[in-house]
Order: C-alpha cells, then structure tokens, then sequence
C-alpha cells in the first residue's frame, strides 16, 4: 500500500488513527471533574505535540540515520518561523506560501551550515552546528532586529502590505487561515459530560505531519536510507566502496533541516507570532531529548518521544501541591507530607528537573529510547511462550 | 593606546573565567577521553558555594533589645550573627565581609566530592561509550544541577559582594602615567585574573612537578600503554575528575561577585568554554588557557564602540566566528596535537 | 606495461624516510604480493596506493590515469578494491544489506540522491546480492547483523563485497593476519577460486609466508622504504638479500 510494506503501512495507520482521534484520546476525562485538568485535547496543545513530531522525525533523519548529533536544530526551525511571518506580513494570511517559503528558506540555510559543519564530524561536529546556532540566535536577537524584531519579535499587524489579500475591513485583525479556512475555526462535541474540541489547524498540522511521517518512512526504506545507516556505521567503508559520504550527509542534514523549518512554518500558522526564544540552544536540546526518548533510529520513535514530552510537560506542569496532597491523602499524616515534600520539586515549575531526570535514565539504561524498552518487553512475554526455540540468524558469533 | 589597554584588561576576567573552565574540560577530555556537557554546571555549583557559605556566615539568631524601641515602640529585635558571639562584633564582620574569599576553603572540598561521585557514580559508565552518549547524558546533568540550584535558591540571581576592601576600582592610567580616570579597573576583577593565574600555575605545576602528574601526562598522551604498565589509571583520572571539578568550581567562586550567581549561568559559560577548547585544541592543556585569554580579550575589543560602528553585532558572534574559522582551516585548535579528533 | 606503475614513489614523515624510491609494476591479472619486515613501508605504500596518503614525489599509474590526489572513493571507482588487515564492513547492518552498499556503488557512482524508491522495488541489486553471497556461502546468514558474524565470515564477506564491484585490482592488506590455521587456509583457498574465476589482479601484503608463497606469483620485498628485490617465489626463497632483510644482519646468530 503507497509503495510500503504491511509492517510499515501498518505504522503509518497507527500514526494517523492517533492523529484522527487525538480529540477523544487526549480527553478522557469529564469536563467538570477533578481530573479533567489533565485533559490534553485543547488545539494549542495537540499542534504543537504534532508541529514537534514533524521537528523530531526530521532531526531522526539526521540523528538516527547517520549518527551526526546536531546541537544547532532550533535555527533551522527559527528561521523557517521568521520566513512565515514575513510572508504572511507581505504576501497573504493564507498558510500555504507561508510554509512553502519557510521550508525553502530553513532548506538553504542548513544547505550552507551543513557544508561547513560536515566538514567535521563526532564532537566537532556537534560544536559546530551549536556554535551556528548561538550566532544565529544572538544575531537575530540584537543586529537583525529590523528583520526579526529583536526581543519583541514579529507578529502580522493590521498595517502590513499583504499585497495578495487587499486591505482588511476595519477592525479586523489579520487571520491566518488555509484558503479562507480560520486556523482557529474550532468545534466542540458534547457526549455527556465530556467535551471534545475539533480543530481546522490542528487537523492540518496533524495532515502535515502524516505526510511528513510518510516520506520518512520511504526515506529509511530507500536506498538513500541504507547509505546514510552505512554512513553512521562504517565511513572508512564506505570509502573504500566508491561512495562519497560527504554528499550524502549533507542531504540528510539538508532534508532535517528542511522539517525543521517545516515545523517553524507551521508554528506561525497556528499561532502567528515569533521570537528569537524558539532558536535557543535548549530549543535544540529538547529535539534532541524528544529523539532519543523515543528512539533514535526507528521510524515511530520521534514522533512517541515528541508526543510523550510536550504532554508530560502540560500534565507535570498543572500538577501543584493541593492536588499533591489530594493524591496522597490516603496514607497516614507524617507520611503524606513527607511524600508530598519528596514528589513537590518535580512538579508544577520543576518540570525540567523531571526532564533532566528521565533524559539521563533513558541515555543510561535505554539507549533506544521508548521503542527498544516496548521491544524488550514484547521479547520478554514471547520467550516465555516460546522458550525452546533458538532465536533467528542472531546465534553467538565464535570468536 | 589607552582604549586598547583598557580592552585587554576588560577581556582579562572573562577570559580567565573562560581558561579555568576550559581547563577542567580539556583535562577531563585528555584524561578521561569523556566530553563533559555538565562542566558549565559545576562552575555555578562553585558560585552558589560562595552564595551558600555567605549565608552561613551570616546566620543569625534574634535577640530582644530592651533598650531601643522600633517604630511601634516595641523592643527592638536585633538579629546577631552567631559569629559575633563566637569571635566579638569586629572580628565576626571582618569574617562576613571576606566571605566570597573565604568559601573557597568551602567550595574545595565540596566540589572535589561533587567531582568524585559524578566520576564515580555516572561518567565511569561511559568511557567506552560513544561521544554522543558522553554528551547527551552530561547534558542531562547539567539540566538537573541547574534545575535543583533552581529549586532551592531561586531563579533571581542573587548578589554577592566582594570584600569591602576590593569594592573600589583602580587607576590605571594614573599607574602608567596617562590621564587619570582613562583606565579605570575594578579591584575584585585584578584580584580574578591574579587568583585565575595562580590556580592555572597551580595546576600546571602539579602536573609538571608531580608523580602523579606525570602519570596523568603520559595518560594523556597514550592511555592504553600507561594502563599496561601497571599503573591503577582509573584511580588517578577519579583524582584528576575531582580537581577539574575543583578548579571549575572555584573559578565559579570569584566570580560571584563579579556577576550574580544564577542558575543558568553555567550554560552560557559552557557553550562558550567549549568554543574556547575547540580553539585551543581538544587536550592541551596551554591552548586552552591561552584560547580562553585571547577569546576573552577579542570579545572586549569587539564590543567597542568604533568596532560596533562597523560591523553591528560582532560583539555577539565574534567567538563562535573564530571557532568555525578555526575549526575548519586548523581543525586540531591552536595548540591542539596532530591527529586528536581531527576528522 | 603493468596494470599499477608505481615510480620513483617518495614519502616522508617529519625525519622518517617512510618510502625512499619506490618503484613497483604489477602485471595485469596476476597475484603479486608485498612483503617485507615491519617498518619497511607496506602500509603506507598501500595508502598511497588507495589516495589515503599523498607521496611526495612520484606517480601512481592505474590503468594509464594518474591515481594521485585522487580521493579515496573516487580511487575506488577506477577499479581499485581494498580489502583490510581488520574486517571492515558496516557492523549495524545486515549481511545482506553490507553486499547490496557495493552492487548501488557500481551501478549509481560514488552519490546518487535515491531517497523516495524502496529498496525492495530494486530486484536486480536484490539478485546481485543474492548472487554474490551464495556464491560466497554467506547466503544462510543473509538477515544476520554483520557485526555478529565471526571473523573468518566477515573476512569473507568483505572480500565479497569488494568483488560485488567488478575491481580489476583487488588490494589485500594482511588478510590473514590474527587468523587460525584453518581460517588462514580457507582464505587462500578462496582467493585462489577468485583467481580462477575471474579477471582480476591481485595484490596482497603479507606477513605470512605461508600464504605468500601459496598464492603469489611474483614477489616484492621491501626493505626500509626501498624495494629490495623482485622476482618469483621459488628465487625469493633462497635470496640472501631476502634473509639479511628479515634477520638483520647477525646472520650468524640466527
């Protein structure tokens, strides 16, 4: 099915039965409830938890494929971000030039970042793309202000040219929107006590993010894909074997790049505003959490990791101390206030703490993130149904 | 002539900061082969000693004085360091005042156990593990000594002055016989570059001068065989991981007065740092120091005002411009051997 | 006229004199093997040989083109395969993948930019593969991760890899080297099929003499970055040069 395997259709259809029904998943509790606070399926939430995953697939590609850790992702994003907005202050509202331009825009600035950063690779490498994006970062935040709008940053303004659209009614504010659909055109559901809230950007992010997911999975299934998984394995190699892996890393860092200002579009689609912030290095850290947490290298893997941080950031950032002692209610009074005490500093504002924590566990003792902990727990239920068969191919090498 | 001295010694304390620092990555790279993201985050550590110590000293307990009256004509309630108690009302603020100083015979021992485990309980794991892996668990680190100093002292930066007695600044230009007034330098800042000049003679003394120093030298230059000779290596880079931590944390010390300890700083000292080794040379130890004066000194001159004129900004980019210049036309650093991390 | 013409090749690093004057034909589909003792500049003529190292003075003909400043990749593309002392293939993936990297290097060049099209939708490089590693006896270990296999198999499939490309010379860097007897013995006997199946020259540096004088047909003996002699094993064996070269000159002691 569209040129994939079952296995990989297979995924593919996950992925969007979640996108579809993330209205309902993200909602599992009643409106009025004590627990509907930790319902996660408002739009601003569920687009950035797609917008992320689309960040996050591309940095895999990069990441995953070839082992070249990047520390410089967010310009890319940053920039893709500063693309939109101009189009939509000079040219139209409408998102698809917007995100058109900023793929192209992030396309060429990590084409020249990445020729010269590729020129190293390991460690070097890493300081490189982390040291272009501090400059990019510092330069957008003083000198290119007329361009960025420094601290401020840039939002569209009932004054701007947009020679496509004319002159908007008085009064109005400009909208972005998908040929006259309001990115903020929204729907709620009511079934019983719950409320379910249906959103034309979200679902466009999410449609984005599908059609994103599906070129990575023909990307690693490629022939492009085994060189780049020979690039991170072997260069010497490949070397030998007549492959130029210069060429090749470079479009892996181009085609990340590219996603990354794919992303940076979409932000400016749902939420029309931009600031230097979003290039910051912790920017380009958390992509890089959101990968390896999920799973480096696999295809679902970004996208679980992008998923599972920006909702545990929402549900651990809502968590304060009432209802900490809510939960802990239950045990007897020293006891209660001491676990309250213990759990308080990683909740609410500790959030990064958490962050830091599990960022460590995961490099410490799931090098292959969320994907390989799933694995080694299938392999732990199917070898105690089936514990006398050897294992395919994979038997002890005799060295 | 004077704009350019006072340039130089502008750069002078950033610049040391940034050699210190550097320092301890580059021994830690040298010796241990690990990439350190978490260094920046012991420099703070080191800070927030002086913030902690100064709040030691300066505990207090309440006494009701009879004899003064506040506003509302209650006794007045007087809170009296108990080192007044301890060595007298002179002696007792003496001690307060010199407290950024004096936390550094705190900071010493804290940070070589901060060192120690960190070595012992996290980085031992990874030295045959990837740079990669290197890198992302110490960035994990440093996320969560940030995010605990977060915790417990807050998200403001808290001041913490230098001794009374470096609070003024000196004149320069009056020394060399220039104008008076020209050349103006804050004490506390001559007193950072004199103690960072110490701590690096220090350091390089030890390595040159000690058994141990050689051990750690020639394990530098080639591990493996050091390792075959018998020598308990492991051992001695647990030691050296502990002074690295030391001096990074003592670095962080000084310069407490010089810029409010805050929980972030540690990062934006280390991305810069880490600029500084890579300029240096990954492993040497004299590129780092001299890559972290010159970068530090290159940084003062650019922020000038004829400089800004020109080229807008460069104040901002002009380190990690000359690291990529560097990286890409010498990759091994300034000083950097041949063949170290090359590709 | 040899396939490879090394000539008056040079190479120094900082005091050492590596390569003194090299000067080397290899006869077009022959087995001409290298030895020498350690320190006589094996591998760096080797590396000079594959564009690793650039000589200070000289020329390396393949073929009638200069291979000099050639890059490595693109040396290979000449025609000229490197086989290494230690099995270097791509250990994370499959064996099956490691023998298909070669067939796209020979039909696509050293970059083609194939990202959209499945691997799986490309049958002849699949039958290509399939070929090489029964021919190679690796076909039962077809899905096994490369890195898993032992070091006579990866000794073997790297070799087949090299051969996927169809090189007219073949460069094999100790290739028996750490090996058992058994191992050591299956390598010649593989090398002499590939002799006897193909068009191919082979070159091979060599500490084992045992397997030198299996297989090569002409013998160089480099000696302190100089060639000492050439000629055919059984002249090679008696050689007195030969014995002062490898024995130093305590003659007597020995």
């Amino acid at each position: 099915m569209l040129g994939l395997s079952k296995k990989d259709a297979g995924l593919l259809a996950i992925v969007a039965f979640l996108c579809i029904f993330a209205p309902f998943l993200l909602n599992p509790f009643p409106e009025g409830s004590a627990m509907a606070q930790f319902n996660a399926g408002y739009p601003d939430l569920m687009q950035r938890l797609v917008i992320f995953g689309i960040f996050a697939i591309g940095f895999n590609i990069l990441f995953g494929l070839t082992g070249y850790l990047s520390f410089g992702h967010a310009a890319f994003l940053g920039v893709g971000s500063y693309a939109a907005i101009w189009m939509m202050k000079l040219l139209t509202m409408n998102v698809v030039p917007a995100i058109f331009v900023s793929v192209l825009v992030a396309g060429l600035f990590s084409l020249l970042v990445g020729w010269i950063s590729l020129r190293r690779s390991g460690i070097y490498f890493s300081i490189l793309t982390l040291a272009f994006a501090q400059m990019s970062y510092a330069l957008a935040y003083s000198v290119l202000t007329p361009i960025t709008g420094g601290e401020t940053g840039l939002q569209p303004k009932y004054t701007d040219p947009r020679i496509l659209d004319g002159a908007l009614p008085a009064g109005q504010s400009p909208r972005a929107n998908l040929f006259g659909l309001d990115m903020k055109a929204t729907t709620e559901l009511r079934l019983g006590d719950w409320v379910f809230t249906f959103n034309a950007g979200y679902y466009i992010a999410a449609a984005t993010m599908l059609l994103a997911f599906y070129l990575s999975i023909r990307i690693f299934r490629s022939p492009l894909g085994m060189m780049l998984r020979a690039v991170k394995s072997n260069q010497q190699r490949m070397n030998y074997t007549g492959l130029n892996s210069k060429p090749y890393t470079l479009a892996a860092f181009v085609i990340s790049g590219m996603y990354a200002g794919l992303a940076g579009g979409l932000l400016v689609a749902m939420d029309t505003q931009v600031g230097a912030e979003r290039m910051f290095w912790t920017a380009s850290g958390e992509v890089v959490l959101m990968t390896i947490l999920g799973g480096a290298g696999t295809l679902i893997g970004p996208v679980l990791g992008a998923g599972f941080i920006k909702y545990m950031e929402n549900i651990v950032s809502k968590i304060n101390e009432t209802v900490l002692e809510q939960w802990f209610a239950f045990l007897p009074d020293g006891l209660s206030d001491a676990m309250v005490a213990i759990v308080y500093p990683f909740v609410g504002k500790g959030w990064h703490l958490t962050l830091g924590l599990l960022f460590m566990m995961v490099v410490i003792f799931l090098p292959g993130g969320l994907v390989e902990g799933g694995q080694r727990i299938g392999r732990l239920f199917r070898s105690k149904k089936s514990e006398p068969e050897t294992p395919d191919g994979k038997t002890t090498p005799a060295e | 002539m004077d704009a350019i001295l006072l340039q130089i010694l502008n750069g002078l304390d950033k610049g040391s900061a940034y050699a210190l620092i550097a320092l301890g990555l580059t021994l830690i790279f040298g010796t241990l082969g690990v990439v350190n993201f978490a260094h920046g985050a012991l420099f703070m550590i080191g800070a927030f000693c002086a913030v902690t110590f100064s709040k030691l000293l300066n505990l207090s307990h309440t006494i009701v004085d009879d004899s003064r009256k506040d506003f509302l004509g209650n006794p007045m309630k007087i809170d009296v360091p108990y080192l007044h108690e301890f060595f007298g009302q002179a002696a007792g603020d003496v001690i307060i005042d010199w407290a950024v100083p004096l936390s550094i015979l705190f900071a010493i021992p804290v940070m070589i156990g901060i060192g120690f485990a960190m070595e012992r309980g996290l980085i031992k794991h990874f030295y045959k593990r990837p740079h990669a892996d290197q890198i992302l668990v110490t960035f994990g680190l440093a996320i969560v000594m940030a995010e605990l100093i977060k915790y417990f002292y807050g998200a403001n930066p808290i001041p913490t002055p230098a001794p009374a007695a470096f609070a003024g600044s000196f004149d320069f230009g009056a020394l060399i016989g220039a104008d008076p007034n020209t050349i103006i330098y804050p004490y506390w800042r001559l007193v950072y570059f004199c103690f960072a000049a110490v701590i690096i003679g220090a350091v390089f003394a030890f390595l040159q001068f000690t058994t141990f120093g050689m051990v750690v030298r020639a394990g530098m230059a080639d591990r493996e065989t050091v390792g075959l000779l018998g020598i308990n290596i492991d051992k001695r880079f647990t030691v050296m991981f502990g002074i690295a931590a030391a001096v990074a944390g003592v670095a962080g010390v000084m310069y407490a007065p010089i810029n409010s300890p805050n929980y972030n700083m540690g990062m934006d000292f280390l991305v810069l740092s880490f600029v500084v080794v890579v300029v240096g040379g990954m492993g040497s130890l004299p590129g780092a120091v001299l890559a972290g004066f010159l970068l530090g000194i290159l940084e003062s001159f650019a922020s000038m005002a004829v400089v800004l004129e020109f080229i807008p900004g460069i104040n901002q980019i002009i380190i990690y411009l000359v690291a990529i210049i560097i990286l890409l036309t010498r990759p091994r650093g300034l000083m950097g051997r041949k063949g170290v991390m090359e590709e | 006229m040899g396939i490879l013409e090394v000539k008056n090749v040079g190479k120094r690093f900082g005091g050492l004199q590596a390569l003194g004057n090299v000067n080397l034909s290899i006869a077009e589909n022959s087995v001409h093997a290298i030895i020498g003792p350690n320190g006589a500049g094996k591998s760096t003529l080797l590396n000079v040989l594959v564009g690793k190292l650039i000589p200070d003075t000289g020329s390396v003909m393949f073929d009638g083109q200069s291979v000099l400043g050639r890059k490595p990749y693109e040396i290979n593309q000449m025609g000229i395969s490197r086989v290494f002392q230690t099995p270097e293939i791509f250990g994370d993936l499959s064996v099956q993948e490691n023998m298909m990297i070669p067939c796209f290097a020979k039909r696509d060049g050293a970059f083609a930019m194939n990202g959209y099209g499945s691997i799986t939708s490309q049958q002849d490089m699949i039958d290509k593969a399939e070929e090489m590693l029964v021919n190679m006896k690796l076909a039962d270990k077809r899905h096994m991760h490369a890195a898993a296999m032992s070091r006579g198999d990866k000794r073997r499939l790297e070799i087949a890899m090299c051969l996927a490309q169809d090189p007219r010379l073949l460069l094999l860097d100790e290739p028996t080297a750490g090996m058992a007897r058994a191992d050591t013995n299956n390598t010649i006997d593989l090398l002499k099929q590939i002799k006897e199946e193909r068009d191919i020259t082979i070159a091979i540096i060599e500490h084992d003499m045992h397997v030198v004088f299996s297989l090569a047909e002409r013998i160089t003996v480099l000696a302190q970055g100089t060639p000492l002699v050439e000629d055919t094993p059984d002249k090679i064996k008696g050689h007195p040069k030969v014995r002062e070269a490898y024995l130093g000159e305590s003659q007597d002691a020995a």
